[in-house]
C-alpha cells in the first residue's frame, strides 16, 4: 500500500506574473486519501488541475505511476484518462441524462459499445446510489444527486486517482452528507483520492494525510492526528482552529 | 388575369426554393465551422474570423452579392443561380458565425473542462459536448437568420435569375398591375418565412433539455 502513484517535485505555476504555486512537492501513495486544505486563493485548485494537466505547470515534475507526464511529447488526453475529476459546480453535461453522463466517456473515449458501456455505467450509478434516477437530466436533479452522478462519471473510467475540487462547497448543508458518504465509501474501498475540501469531519475521519497549503507553498503536512492535535507550525493551528469552529455546526448533522 | 399572374410568379417559386436550399445549409456549415475557429482557433485564426464577419456584416448585401457573383461566376464559371446562392451563403455565414459564437460561449468553459478531464480530445469535446448544447441554444436566433436568407433570396433577381421577385417585376411591367404582382410575391415570401419559423419553433420545443432553466 505504500507504492507512490503520484509524485510531484518542484511544481511551479505563474499566472500573469504572480506565482500561484511555488516549489510544491507531494507524494500520493496507492489507496491514500489526501486532503488539501488552505485559505482560498492559495492555489489548491490550480494544483489539482496541474495534476491532470488541465492547467499546464511552468516547471517541475509530475510523475504518475512512474511516468513523467509533463514532458514534451506526452499525450495529455491519454494521461487524463487515468484521472477522475469531480468539480465544485458538478459540471454534468446538461444535454445528457444521468446515464448518458456516465456513458459518454466510456463510448467516446474508451470506445466501448453501447451495451457494455451501459452495463458499466449502471454499476457505477448503483455504487453511488443513483440507480433510480438514470433517465433524469441534470436540471431535474438536486445538487447532491448531481455530484453523485459526477462521481459515478469519474469512477466509470476506472481512474488510478480521483481528484475532488471542493465537491461539497456548492451544496446545501442538508445535501453535503450524501456526497461525503459516497466519498467515505470510496476511500474505504481503497480508491486513491486527492481532495480539496473544508469538511474537517471528513478529513479527520478518512484522510491518511492532510496537507495545509498557503501562498503557493505546502506549509505543513501530516496525518490527521498530528495536524489537528500537534501541529508544528503556528499558522496551521490557527487555520485549523478557525475552520473547525466554522464548520462544527454543519458537522453535527 | 389574376390567375395568369399568379401562375407565372408561382413558377419562380421552385427557383427561389433552390436558392434557399443551397444558401441555407452551405451558410450553416460555414457559419458553424467559422464560429468554432472564432472561439477555439487561437489568436490569429480567431482574429481572421472576426475580420471576416465584420466585413460580411458591414457591407450592403446587394453590393456584396454583385462582388461575390462576379468573382464566383468569373473564376469557376457557375450559373447565375448557383453563384447567387453560394454568394448568399457566404454573406449569411458572417451572421451565422456570430450566432453560433454567442451560443458556444453561453455554454461556458466548465463543460469543456469536464469533457477534457474525462480524457476527451478538444475535437471530441466540441462534437459530443459543446455543439449539441450550443446548437440548441442557437435555434431562436438562427430562425431569425433563416427568415433573412429567405427574404434575401430575392436579391438574386438582380443577377437575372427568374425567381419570384424577377417574375413579379416582369408581370408588373407587362400587365400594369403592380399591386397584384408584388402582392403575390409578398404573400409567397411571407408564407415561406412563416412556415420556416413555425418549423423551427417545433424543433426548439422538441430538442429542449428538460428543466435546464430551473437549474439551481
Amino acid at each position: 500500500m505504500t507504492k507512490p502513484i503520484i509524485e510531484v517535485k518542484n511544481l511551479k505555476k505563474v499566472y500573469g506574473g504572480r506565482e500561484i504555486l511555488k516549489n510544491i512537492a507531494l507524494t500520493v501513495n496507492e489507496g491514500d486519501t489526501v486532503v488539501i486544505i488552505g485559505p482560498s486563493g492559495t492555489g489548491k485548485s490550480t494544483f489539482l488541475r496541474c495534476l491532470n494537466l488541465l492547467t499546464y505547470p511552468d516547471s517541475g515534475e509530475i510523475w504518475l505511476d512512474g511516468k513523467l507526464i509533463n514532458a514534451p511529447g506526452v499525450n495529455q488526453d491519454e494521461v487524463r484518462q487515468h484521472y477522475g475529476m469531480v468539480f465544485q459546480d458538478f459540471l454534468l453535461f446538461n444535454h445528457l441524462t444521468a446515464l448518458g453522463n456516465v456513458m459518454i466517456g466510456l463510448t467516446k473515449v474508451k470506445g466501448l459499445n453501447q451495451e457494455t458501456a451501459k452495463e458499466k455505467a449502471m454499476k457505477e450509478l448503483r455504487h453511488v446510489g443513483m440507480q433510480d434516477h438514470i433517465d433524469q437530466y441534470p436540471g431535474q436533479l438536486s445538487g447532491g444527486q448531481k455530484q453523485r452522478v459526477a462521481i459515478a462519471r469519474a469512477l466509470a473510467m476506472d481512474p488510478r486517482v480521483i481528484l475532488f475540487d471542493e465537491p461539497t462547497s456548492a451544496l446545501d448543508p442538508e445535501l453535503i452528507g450524501e456526497v461525503l458518504g459516497v466519498m467515505k465509501k470510496l476511500a474505504l474501498e481503497g480508491m486513491t483520492m486527492v481532495c480539496v475540501t473544508h469538511e474537517m469531519g471528513f478529513a479527520r475521519e478518512v484522510a491518511d494525510r492532510i496537507v495545509f497549503m498557503e501562498g503557493g507553498v505546502v506549509v505543513e503536512e501530516g496525518n490527521p492526528n498530528e495536524m489537528f492535535y500537534h501541529p508544528k507550525v503556528q499558522r496551521t493551528k490557527e487555520f485549523l482552529w478557525k475552520i473547525t469552529e466554522l464548520y462544527a455546526s454543519s458537522e453535527k448533522k | 388575369m389574376f390567375i395568369n399572374i399568379l401562375f407565372y410568379i408561382l413558377s419562380g417559386a421552385g427557383i427561389t426554393l433552390s436558392v434557399i436550399a443551397i444558401a441555407l445549409p452551405v451558410g450553416l456549415v460555414l457559419g458553424v465551422l467559422l464560429s468554432l475557429v472564432r472561439v477555439y482557433g487561437g489568436k490569429l485564426f480567431s482574429g481572421l474570423a472576426a475580420v471576416y464577419s465584420t466585413i460580411m456584416r458591414g457591407i450592403p448585401h446587394v453590393v456584396l452579392l454583385f462582388i461575390l457573383f462576379f468573382v464566383l461566376a468569373g473564376t469557376i464559371n457557375l450559373s447565375p443561380l448557383l453563384a447567387g446562392a453560394v454568394s448568399l451563403a457566404i454573406i449569411s455565414s458572417g451572421y451565422q458565425l456570430e450566432i453560433f459564437r454567442g451560443a458556444i460561449q453561453s455554454i461556458g468553459g466548465g463543460q469543456m473542462m469536464a469533457a477534457r478531464a474525462l480524457g476527451m480530445t478538444k475535437l471530441k469535446a466540441i462534437r459530443y459536448i459543446i455543439l449539441p448544447q450550443a446548437l440548441r441554444v442557437a435555434i431562436p436566433s438562427w430562425s431569425n437568420e433563416v427568415a433573412s436568407i429567405i427574404k434575401d433570396s430575392s436579391l438574386v433577381y438582380a443577377l437575372g435569375v427568374p425567381e419570384i421577385l424577377r417574375r413579379a417585376q416582369f408581370m408588373s411591367a407587362s400587365t400594369y398591375q403592380p399591386f397584384i404582382a408584388y402582392g403575390i410575391a409578398a404573400v409567397l415570401y411571407f408564407i415561406m418565412t412563416f412556415l420556416a419559423g413555425r418549423l423551427l419553433d417545433k424543433l426548439e420545443t422538441k430538442t429542449k433539455i428538460p428543466c435546464l432553466q430551473l437549474e439551481k
